[in-house]
């Protein structure tokens, strides 16, 4: 059995992250953002693993771990703020967020 | 002779003590003043300046045991150290510091007695006394500092003590500006000392400097006798304006502004001495530059005279002590000048004491008339102060230079020294005891004789003042009497001792020696009496004899009478050649340069970024969205930016 080209790998990464970030531009609710960031973020994590199958060298796969746990972190926290917001403002509408400007 | 006197220095530990001790009572009274109340401030002021005295004499004691030319020497620690000037916190006592402290602790610690008396009902007392004590520390540092830097801390060190009496009462205008302007002619005087200790470190030439008087000494005759001149006639300036000589004295009357004590302690028996100690200090580097001391006799002489004049129409009680300070000190210049520096730094010590006293008995008068200080509503005084009217005519006398009294001594040294150098300085010096002669006594009979001109309320409460005032002038009486024994004319009885024994400090001026006939000497002296005899004599013809006399006088020479009386316009003079020019500079600066140009920078600067950030801030939309995709687009560009590279 012939092994997939890491070319693959590396398309189906960026494609991806591509629709991660296009979804954080272009989402209005706060949570779908959040959503399309953890997207993005195992985007990141699929094209470390496929590096570390390719290289056979368990780096990669070490730096998924430490992303995950970010990850969990970050998540952690942006949904208590999230939430926190909600029930200051009543909307996740992130349009609506802008109090910190000129 | 003198070449063979070795000076030797003993390293003792105790000289530190004596600026240390009144140091100690202002930190008391500084950070206790307020809970202690005013017996135990009145007590621990005094008691410092006496422990001071009691270090100074045995110090005294020590030099006089010690074989002559001998010093006693403490190093502290190093102070500044750059390069090759090395200047230490040291302390040297020699003969002519011996009598400086002595004098210092001794008539300061007088005044300090008479002002727990004469400041009891004041509302400042333990400010006061801080003054008191902190001048007292700035003093003893001036004339025990062994190196020039040191001695400055100590010269203005005084200066400030001097400018915070002055404006002590400084809730009235007169009197607060009277300290500002002792302050800054002080600030002109002081600018020529530090011009002339930078040009003379600069002059030593290579090798390190410890601007010590002895380095100094050492390395005085390698310097060109121009340079030499520069550098003191430079120092001289700064004695011009601490000693209120010519032109600077314009500050000394105004001083009298302060409470008399002070102008007692500072502004007759020690501060305003300092010129004199300074020259008498740096000797062997004035010998080297005759024209310099030809300069200080003339200034010297000339002040004397001019002073004398002024002080001739004065009406306030003060005002007349003020003027007749500035004249003697023109007789310690002139005593200097002719190269007499013991004669000079004798008529020192004579006149802190005769001329404390006279202002500590001017101070019991306005004490005793409730602030009065006009004599033309004074009068009859003797009756009401008997103790302050004798002890008064004792310093009246003394300064007179009647035979007998200290003053006496000291002054015919003088003038006689001034004889043998020049006859026209001597005539000016002898012109001027006639003067100091008349106004003295004019001022004895005017406050103590005839009738009480004061108004009926003054009249009935004038009293003698308290023990702790007339006690002192009890002692300074004394020491106006017998001060002047230890420098007899050398034909008499045990000669001049106080010569003798500062000979060896002066013993780079001493070369060509010269003594004078004992009839010349004699007919000198007749010469002195003589004059003194006549102003005394004519201050009783005019102001007790035939008291409508002067008046008449006033109005045949109308005009120099005014010219007199106005003090020959020269704080007008002053004001209106430097004081209004300055002010219209100062004016032009501050509303063109400072308004139009320094501040139009600041603002305009401001007023530019405010302008470009409010363009600017409209970046800031607050939408998360924009935010994300302005990193996106940044994200991108740095992923170009290296594909490019790399490829």
């Amino acid at each position: 059995m012939t092994a997939v080209p890491i070319g693959w790998f590396l398309i189906l990464g960026s494609l991806l992250f591509s629709i991660g970030a296009l979804g954080v531009l272009i989402r209005r609710n706060v949570i779908i953002i959040f959503m399309s960031i953890e997207l993005m973020l195992n985007a990141v994590n699929f094209v470390f693993v496929a590096f570390a199958r390719q290289l056979h060298s368990l780096d990669g796969q070490v730096m998924v771990f430490f992303v995950m746990t970010v990850a969990a972190a970050e998540a952690a926290v942006g949904l208590a703020i999230i939430i926190s917001v909600f029930r200051n403002r009543e909307t996740v509408n992130a349009d609506e967020f802008n109090l910190l400007r000129w | 002779m003198h070449e063979a006197i070795t000076h030797t220095a003993v390293a003792v530990s105790y000289l530190w003590l004596i600026p240390a001790l009144p140091a100690l009572g202002v930190l008391v009274n500084l950070s206790l003043g307020a809970l202690l109340g005013k017996g135990a401030v009145g007590f621990i002021a005094p008691g410092t300046v006496a422990g001071g005295f009691g270090v100074a004499l045995y110090c005294l004691v020590q030099i006089l045991q010690l074989p002559p030319g001998s010093a006693l020497e403490q190093t502290l620690w190093p102070w500044i150290s750059a390069g090759n000037l090395q200047v230490d916190i040291a302390f040297r006592v020699d003969a002519l510091s011996a009598v400086m402290i002595c004098v210092v602790t001794g008539v300061g610690f007088l005044i300090h007695i008479y002002s727990v008396g004469y400041m009891h009902d004041d509302p400042s007392y333990a400010r006061y006394f801080i003054y008191l004590n902190l001048f007292t520390c700035a003093m003893l540092i001036l004339v025990l500092a062994d190196n020039l830097p040191l001695l400055f801390v100590g010269w203005e060190g005084v200066g400030l003590c001097s400018y915070l009496l002055i404006g002590f009462w400084f809730d009235k205008e007169a009197n607060a500006s009277a300290g500002k302007k002792a302050f800054v002619v002080n600030r002109v005087g002081d600018a020529g000392f530090l011009l002339g200790t930078f040009l003379l470190f600069w002059s030593l030439g290579v090798g390190t400097h410890s601007l010590s008087f002895q380095d100094i000494a050492a390395h005085a005759k390698s310097i060109p006798l121009d340079t030499v001149t520069l550098i003191t006639l430079l120092l001289f300036v700064g004695a011009t304006g601490k000693s209120a000589q010519l032109p600077l004295y314009v500050w000394l009357p105004d001083a009298m502004a302060g409470p008399t004590p002070v102008s007692a302690l500072i502004h007759a028996a020690t501060m305003v001495t300092a010129g004199v100690y300074m020259i008498a200090r740096l000797n062997f580097l004035f010998v080297l530059a005759p024209a310099t001391l030809t300069v200080v006799a003339t200034i010297g002489a000339l002040t004397a005279l001019f002073a004398a004049s002024i002080g001739l129409m004065q009406n306030d009680i003060k005002k007349v002590l003020a003027y007749s300070t500035v004249s003697q000190l023109g007789y310690m210049f002139l005593g200097v000048g002719v190269g007499a520096f013991s004669a000079g730094v004798f008529h020192l010590m004579t006149h802190a004491f005769f001329k404390g006293l006279l202002f500590l008995g001017s101070g019991s008068v306005i004490h005793g008339m409730h602030g009065e200080q006009d004599m033309r509503r004074m009068g009859g005084l003797r009756t009401y102060m008997p103790t302050t009217y004798r002890t008064f005519l004792i310093g009246t006398l003394a300064i007179a230079g009647v035979p007998g009294l200290a003053g006496f001594f000291s002054k015919d040294l003088i003038l006689a020294h001034a004889f043998s150098s020049s006859p026209v300085l001597w005539l000016v010096g002898l012109c001027a005891a006639g003067m100091t002669a008349f106004y003295m006594f004019r001022l004895v009979f005017m406050t103590f004789w005839g009738e009480c001109r004061a108004d009926e309320h003054t009249k009935h409460h004038i009293h003698e003042s308290p023990a702790t005032m007339t006690v002192p002038l009890v002692l300074l009486a004394v020491l106006s009497i017998v001060g002047g024994y230890v420098g007899l004319p050398e034909m008499w009885a045990w000669g001049n001792r106080f010569d003798a024994f500062l000979a060896p400090v002066f013993a780079a001026a001493q070369g060509g020696e010269h003594h004078m006939e004992m009839g010349l000497e004699y007919a000198l002296m007749a010469a002195s009496v003589g004059v003194a005899v006549g102003g005394i004599a004519l201050a009783y013809v005019l102001y007790v004899a035939r008291p409508e006399l002067p008046g008449q006088i006033a109005d045949q020479a109308a005009g120099a009478y005014d010219l007199i009386s106005n003090k020959y316009y020269v704080d007008e003079l002053y004001d209106a050649v430097l004081v209004q020019p300055a002010l219209k500079l100062s004016n032009l600066l501050w509303r063109v340069v400072d308004v139009g140009i320094v501040d139009g920078i600041v603002n305009g600067s401001a007023r530019v970024v405010g302008a470009s950030s409010s363009f600017w801030r409209r970046w800031q939309t607050g939408n998360v969205e924009h935010y994300a995709v302005s990193m996106l687009f940044g994200a991108v560009l740095i992923l170009v930016f290296f594909a490019w590279h790399s490829s």
